[in-house]
């Protein structure tokens, strides 16, 4: 996938004029520029292709094939057939509607909770580096210890959160409960990583810029939304982008809060579930690439909605 | 600033403060609980341990699994951290900064490959790292690691190094610094809470890494500590083995947080601050 070029360049032209030479014969700067760009980006694109190309382009070949573990001989092309399956499949769609749910919800309020802590960290002054690495501590666990001590906490006799709960009530069997229990997981584990982001774009917005705004009468929350917010347009670009395509293929949190039971897994279980329980490779396979396209298709309108803030487009800070 | 900052401005920061860390650690408190109850207690359903003990901590380290796979595991998330962050740092830079043929592709391929859903390439992974020897090495990780957390990296740095005012270091050249003076003393403090950032993310990724790190090892030569913990069984066979779980994470968590506290003095607030007069 290459980034559509055309609504980026629609995109960039509300920002300043690039300094572009324009079709002229190409200078020894220029070629001098190009040069060293191919080099500093050799190194990344060797190892990421070398690694992922065969593995992509093998598992987008199994999708295409009838390929049963369980039954190795019927192996044969199917073409589309999997597609077709996978799609009409009422257990795709359920999975899909709870991935959607989790993924919108949670990206939602890690992003709200992550500015907060992103201004928290920024701002305070009071025991900065302290905050700082306690607020990264829940990024920093596995995310398998951290899921199953969630479970613990939640399961009747076990755990303080269910003590908390009325006698009787197990959380983790209802489907809105146990949803509402994936996200919180979801959210607390990941916020830091939002927040982190963030707080990078922040440290770029000069505290000059928001002083004179201040003496200018502007408020708090329009120093947000006027200053700080379109100034870490690329920060957020990339802290929404990552954690969505995360979120969308959330897989540790279900696998041990509830094994997708009672109506509550994701595609990447359902995927999972293809690949290593029922071994069915071209069904499994044929799951992974609807998955990246549903990513690919979430990336682009990310990319769209931001326009210039997207890397590679056109930099506006050519100056 | 803190000397001048007036008392109830610093009660009322550090009373916010107090509140993002217990939302922090509330749940990491309850797996450090989980950790020091005795195994008949484990169950019991108190936040904090009616007895506490150290057996726990006692029986992980008997295992001989456990402490090579804690050198594995910090041996390949440093080199992986180093190697990615340096390479992405190149990347990035040229994304940022440079006009050049394929920069559009390089951004898409990355973004590609941090999209594929990692599942579904772990076989194929598998296949290629046993036909080329690199099946249950510290390469056969650091070099999937490498390459998953580039995307993440390279998409960092560039957002970071285009915000960067380089006409600084231009300032700097003209007031007789030399290009290596200026890129040393303007530039590289600038970019450097980019680069920590990127280091932080990119550490607990390989650190956390459960997928790869169990379907491309198989002995103590490259086993990360996450797949033995997943390894642990109880002190007999019917116990569950979940006090000893909590205990490794609570070990497992240490060199993040020693990680952080060194890196996030760098990513200092307000560098720029004074620097651009619009």
């Amino acid at each position: 996938m290459t980034l559509d070029s055309g609504a980026l360049a629609a995109a960039t032209t509300k920002q300043e004029p690039s300094h572009r030479a324009g079709k002229q014969p190409l200078s020894e700067g220029k070629k001098a520029e190009r040069r060293l760009g191919l080099w500093l980006c050799a190194p990344a694109a060797i190892i990421m292709v070398a690694v992922t190309a065969y593995p992509i382009i093998y598992a987008i070949w199994l999708s295409l094939q009838r390929y049963d573990l369980r039954f190795p001989a019927e192996r044969e092309f199917a073409g589309l057939s999997n597609y077709g399956a996978v799609l009409t499949s009422a257990y795709w769609w359920q999975a899909f509607l709870i991935t959607v749910i989790i993924t919108v919800v949670s990206v939602a309020i890690e992003f709200v909770l992550g500015l907060a802590l992103a201004l928290v960290m920024h701002r305070t002054i009071v025991g900065r580096g302290l905050t700082r690495t306690v607020v990264l501590i829940p990024y920093g666990i596995v995310t398998v210890v951290a899921a199953f001590s969630w479970q613990f906490a939640w399961t009747p006799d076990k755990g303080y959160l269910a003590a908390m709960l009325s006698e009787g009530s197990a959380p983790l069997t209802g489907q809105a409960s146990a949803i509402a229990i994936i996200i919180l997981a979801e959210v607390w584990k990941t916020t830091p990583f939002m927040a982190l982001l963030l707080m990078a774009g922040l440290a770029l917005v000069p505290d000059d810029l928001l002083k004179a705004a201040q003496v200018d009468g502007a408020g708090a929350w329009q120093r947000l939304t006027q200053i700080i917010l379109p100034m870490m347009k690329p920060a957020i670009l990339v802290a929404l982008l990552f954690r969505t395509l995360d979120a969308f293929r959330v897989f540790d949190n279900i696998y041990i809060l509830t094994q997708g039971s009672n109506g509550t897994g994701s595609v990447s279980m359902l995927g999972y579930d293809n690949l290593f329980k029922a071994f069915n490779l071209g069904i499994g396979s044929a799951i992974s690439v609807l998955i990246f396209v549903a990513v690919a298709l979430i990336a682009l309108l990310f990319i769209k909605i931001f326009g210039a803030a997207a890397p590679g487009s056109e930099p506006t800070g050519k100056r | 600033m803190t000397a001048t900052a007036p008392a109830n401005k610093k009660i009322g920061w550090g009373l916010i403060n107090l509140l993002v860390i217990l939302y922090a650690l509330i749940p990491v408190l309850w797996i450090v609980s989980l950790s020091f109850k005795t195994a008949d207690t484990i169950t019991d359903g108190n936040f904090i341990p009616r007895s506490w003990t150290w057996s726990n901590y006692a029986q992980i380290f008997q295992i001989d699994l456990f402490t090579s796979a804690l050198r594995n595991s910090i041996g390949i998330a440093l080199i992986s951290t180093v190697i990615a962050v340096v390479i992405g740092t190149m990347a990035a830079y040229a994304i940022a900064r440079l006009d050049f043929p394929g920069k559009k592709a390089l951004v898409g391929v990355s973004l590609l490959i941090a999209m594929f859903p990692q599942i579904s390439l772990v076989s194929p992974l598998f296949d290629i790292e046993r036909a080329i020897g690199l099946f249950d090495t510290w390469p056969g990780l650091i070099l999937p690691y490498i390459t998953f957390a580039l995307p993440l990296a390279i998409y960092t740095l560039s957002a970071f190094f285009r915000e960067i005012p380089w006409e600084l270091e231009k300032a700097a050249k003209m007031d007789g610094a030399t290009p290596l003076q200026a890129f040393r003393s303007v530039i590289v403090p600038l970019a450097a809470p980019g680069v920590f950032t990127t280091a932080i993310l990119v550490f607990i990724f390989c650190w956390n890494d459960f997928l790869f790190a169990v379907s491309l090892t198989s002995t103590s030569r490259s086993q990360t500590a996450t797949v033995a913990i997943s390894q642990f069984t109880g002190a007999s066979q019917f116990a569950e083995p979940t006090g000893s779980i909590a205990a490794a994470a609570v070990l497992l968590t240490i060199p993040i947080i020693i990680f952080v506290l060194f890196f996030q003095r760098r990513i200092v607030a307000g560098l720029t601050s004074g620097a651009v007069k619009g």
